[in-house]
């Protein structure tokens, strides 16, 4: 286990140190602690290595992560695993705005709430939320998924492509093109995978959930709505 | 950007330290706005005096014997206190408003940074530990207090240009964000009987709540008007006589972090400000709701 001060070592050292791990390493456990609300922590990781950051973070920690594994024990700032390419980001307490924007594949697990903007433009992770998202989450979010225990804010999904969304709870309201969509047993099934690696699988069964998505009337031109142009 | 700190003391203990738990909060924002800053600081209101801070670019010309100035202008003394280019002119409260119209005839470039019974209010051009330090911060005390690190967009570099604005007595706004309609609502203002000392955008936000709060709105409705009657992207925090309030547009776009305990409610731009305030680990810490209003009043 390497445990890294961030008050004593620096922000750059740490991040310098986690980019020099290229593929395998044997130093697999970090630790980080002092985190004190600091930026990018762990940012730009590609290593499939386990961090444990012990304490709240600042903008963009884990953001473009790839392989690793990074757990908060805190709550995360703004624009926390943005852009994740791989791996896993766990964050015991609450995400700031835009948690897990344009991300392209991974799982990020957040078991607090979550605020505005969450998997805004998304293209393939995976993102469960135990508590509620906030507004205008999942915007334009084009694949992946998301799984919310709790409920959504207003314009969920707005000017959605492909992303799946899934919601225990209330919706305020729906975005442009976003509509309630049926459960189907393929679904089912994806969400007991992602209710398990999400570890919530214990909180909410797939039953409980409503499917929402795309209901594709925004991918082509209109000439109908030229006029508004 | 623009970073925000504020903090609501509920245990009368941390009073003396105030002002050194701002400006730490205040310094810890400087990456939001290394331009300028400000901080207003409440303290002494309800004893029947008051106070007037203002501000000179020559305040060797402009301080000298303004007290004695004062005192045969309105009659009582004054009790002067200079801080670099600010002076707090302390007079009984029923004298505050004949103190203000005699400075205008006395030192006519002199600006009023702020008026009332708890308020004073220090900024300038620079980094934030520097204006912190000039006008010693650290080693005030009172109950409550506003602070902010400028990154400007919408109006010069200048002091008057810095926040937090005061438009009323005892009030005062900071503001991350930047107000589209500010013009339109400076004009609707200005016929309405406000009057503007510069062009800035938050200015006009500041006299938006102050007018409201004048016609007899409380602090709650007159932020709860903002968020129809202001067009732009903001996070304000407000402070009155009593207290503080908190508001959001509906995007949010702005940070806000806000933690409570037993012994004071703090403001955050970003989680960072809040890190060294005494109980952090066991607070409530939440994100403030876009259009939602907060306040705490004593």
């Amino acid at each position: 286990m390497q445990t890294f001060d961030l008050s004593k070592d620096g922000l750059r050292a740490l991040n310098s140190s986690l980019h020099a791990l290229k593929g395998q390493t044997n130093m697999t456990a970090w630790e980080v602690i002092n985190p004190k609300g600091a930026h990018a922590i762990a940012a730009g990781v590609d290593a499939p290595v386990e961090i444990t950051v012990r304490g709240s973070t600042g903008y963009y920690c884990a953001g473009m992560n790839k392989q690793a594994s990074i757990f908060i024990k805190g709550s995360a700032g703004p624009g926390v695993a943005e852009n994740m390419m791989s791996g896993k980001v766990v964050i015991d307490g609450d995400a700031s705005q835009y948690a897990g924007a344009t991300g392209r594949g991974g799982l990020l697990v957040i078991k607090g709430n979550a605020s505005s903007r969450c998997g805004i433009s998304m293209k393939g992770i995976e993102i469960v939320v135990h508590g509620n998202i906030g507004h205008m989450s999942c915007f334009m979010a084009q694949s992946g998924s998301v799984v919310v225990l709790g409920d959504a804010g207003e314009a969920l999904g707005d000017s959605l492509y492909e992303a799946r969304l899934f919601v225990r709870g209330k919706v305020k309201s729906l975005g442009a093109d976003c509509i309630e969509k049926e459960m189907r047993p393929e679904h089912y099934a994806l969400l007991e995978d992602l209710l398990r690696r999400g570890e919530a699988d214990h909180k909410a069964k797939p039953e409980q959930f409503r499917r929402y998505g795309s209901a594709r009337k925004l991918y082509n031109f209109n000439i109908d709505n030229a006029a508004a142009y | 950007m623009c970073g925000i700190v504020g903090l609501f003391l509920k245990d009368a203990s941390l009073e003396p330290k105030l002002g050194a738990m701002l400006a730490d909060m205040l310094v810890t924002m400087t990456d939001r706005g290394p331009d300028s800053a400000g901080i207003a600081i409440y303290s002494g209101a309800g004893e029947g005096r008051a106070k007037l801070t203002v501000q000179s670019a020559h305040p060797g010309r402009d301080f000298a014997n303004l007290d004695a100035d004062l005192k045969d202008a309105i009659g009582t003394p004054v009790l002067m206190l200079i801080k670099d280019t600010h002076a707090v002119l302390e007079v009984p409260v029923a004298q505050l408003e004949a103190a203000r119209s005699a400075l205008t005839h006395l030192r006519p470039e002199v600006k009023v940074m702020s008026a009332g019974e708890g308020i004073e209010i220090f900024k300038e051009v620079g980094l934030p530990k520097d204006v912190a330090a000039r006008f010693g911060i650290a080693k005030m005390g009172g109950t409550h207090g506003i602070g902010h690190t400028r990154m400007a967009t919408e109006s010069a570099v200048t002091t008057m240009g810095a926040h937090p604005f005061s438009t009323g007595n005892d009030q005062c706004l900071v503001h991350n964000g930047s107000l589209s309609n500010h013009n339109g609502v400076r004009r609707e203002l200005k016929r309405l009987g406000m009057t503007f000392e510069t062009e800035n955008d938050t200015e006009v936000g500041a006299a938006f709540i102050s007018h409201k709060l004048q016609s007899g709105d409380t602090l709650g409705h007159a932020l709860e008007a903002t968020l129809t009657d202001l067009d732009g992207f903001f996070t304000f925090v407000v402070g009155t006589k009593n207290g503080f309030g908190v508001v959001r547009d509906p995007i949010a776009c702005k940070p806000a972090v806000m933690a409570e305990t037993d012994q004071y409610v703090a403001f955050g731009s970003e989680y960072r400000a809040l890190v060294n305030l005494p109980g952090i680990e066991t607070a409530r810490i939440w994100e403030p709701e876009p259009a939602t209003v907060y306040f705490w009043e004593r």
